[in-house]
């Protein structure tokens, strides 16, 4: 049950992410142009409307399907991991021009070269989990 | 509106998103794509060589599944609900494109100078793909995050770590973009 729950919504956001364009390439490049609002519309609606839910769920308390209380659990404190990996995030995600979402979604519509994109995206998952300890954090 | 054949607008688009963050938080779950990439490693082995990999697994199933659906999403969006491919992009990015020697911009969907089997033969193609890939592996793990983890899931919990890593991301981006595109096309 619970499986074909997690099921039906990563389908809703494989579709999601097909049809906003959000997977293609030439948007993301467009978005680091600013030529158009496309990105910064879908990223901005998806905020306020994010927030509103959040804050209601924290506010009422409201509780999962399930019954159980619904966890934030607050990110560890830091400046350089998310600024230093965020930058090497945003330089893979304007040259491969999707992120790790979409590269599925890709994967699905057949674009066969996004697998090498997956591979590389494991590799470098890899590679961050062998140099962990000695990256700044 | 058509909303089986036509792209999405935007606003519908981050409807959308805001609602499978929404069906992810009544789970009990969190919204967070790039967690896939690690289970997948250890999937691999990647536990038996190193230690970060070393952890439940198990307890990230259920995100496995939401990968899972996003494949059959992408391949029921791309077959049945689309009638047309080319992505509108503005007029302004076309032309850069083209100087770039992207050809197919307006016209596809992805560039075919990138991923279309024949682009393969090119071995700058694969680098280009694998080393994109890497960084946003890298990035996405040293940062606890990508797009759907921090840009949405995390700001919209006013997460300070997730601002930084969305400054971040725009900071690489940019320099993908304006910097070294000229060098790499």
């Amino acid at each position: 049950m619970r499986t074909l729950l997690f099921l039906i919504i990563g389908i809703l956001f494989g579709i999601t992410m097909f049809k906003s364009e959000a997977a293609s390439w030439f948007r993301i490049y467009e978005m680091f142009q600013f030529e158009a609002f496309h990105m910064y519309g879908i990223i901005g609606t998806a905020l306020v409307v994010g927030v509103i839910n959040t804050q209601l769920i924290k506010r009422f308390n409201i509780k999962s399907f399930f019954g159980a209380k619904i966890q934030f659990i607050p990110k560890e404190k830091s400046i350089t991991r998310y600024i230093l990996g965020g930058i090497i995030f945003g330089l893979g995600w304007g040259l491969a021009g999707a992120c790790p979402g979409p590269m599925f979604t890709l994967l699905g519509a057949g674009f066969w070269p996004i697998a090498i994109v997956i591979f590389g995206a494991l590799v470098g998952t890899f590679l961050y989990g062998w140099a962990k300890d000695r990256l700044p954090h | 509106m058509d909303l089986i054949n036509a792209p999405w607008p935007w606003y519908i688009s981050g409807l959308a998103i805001a609602l499978i963050m929404l069906l992810l938080q009544l789970s009990g779950k969190k919204f967070g794509m790039s967690s896939n990439l690690r289970t997948l490693c250890t999937l691999c082995g990647a536990d038996k060589k190193v230690d970060f990999f070393n952890f439940d697994w198990k307890s990230q199933r259920w995100n496995l599944v939401v990968v899972a659906g996003a494949i059959i999403g992408g391949a029921l969006a791309s077959q049945i609900m689309t009638s047309e491919l080319a992505v509108p992009i503005s007029s302004n990015t076309i032309e850069k494109l083209k100087t770039l020697g992207f050809e197919s911009a307006g016209e596809a969907y992805l560039p075919t100078e990138l991923f279309s089997t024949e682009s393969l033969s090119n071995p700058k193609t694969i680098l280009v793909l694998f080393f994109g890939g890497l960084l946003v592996g890298f990035g996405a793990r040293y940062a606890g995050g990508c797009t759907s983890g921090h840009a949405i899931s995390g700001l919209s919990n006013f997460q300070l770590p997730s601002l930084l890593a969305v400054i971040g991301f725009f900071i690489g981006g940019l320099m993908m973009v304006h910097l070294f595109y000229p060098l790499i096309f």
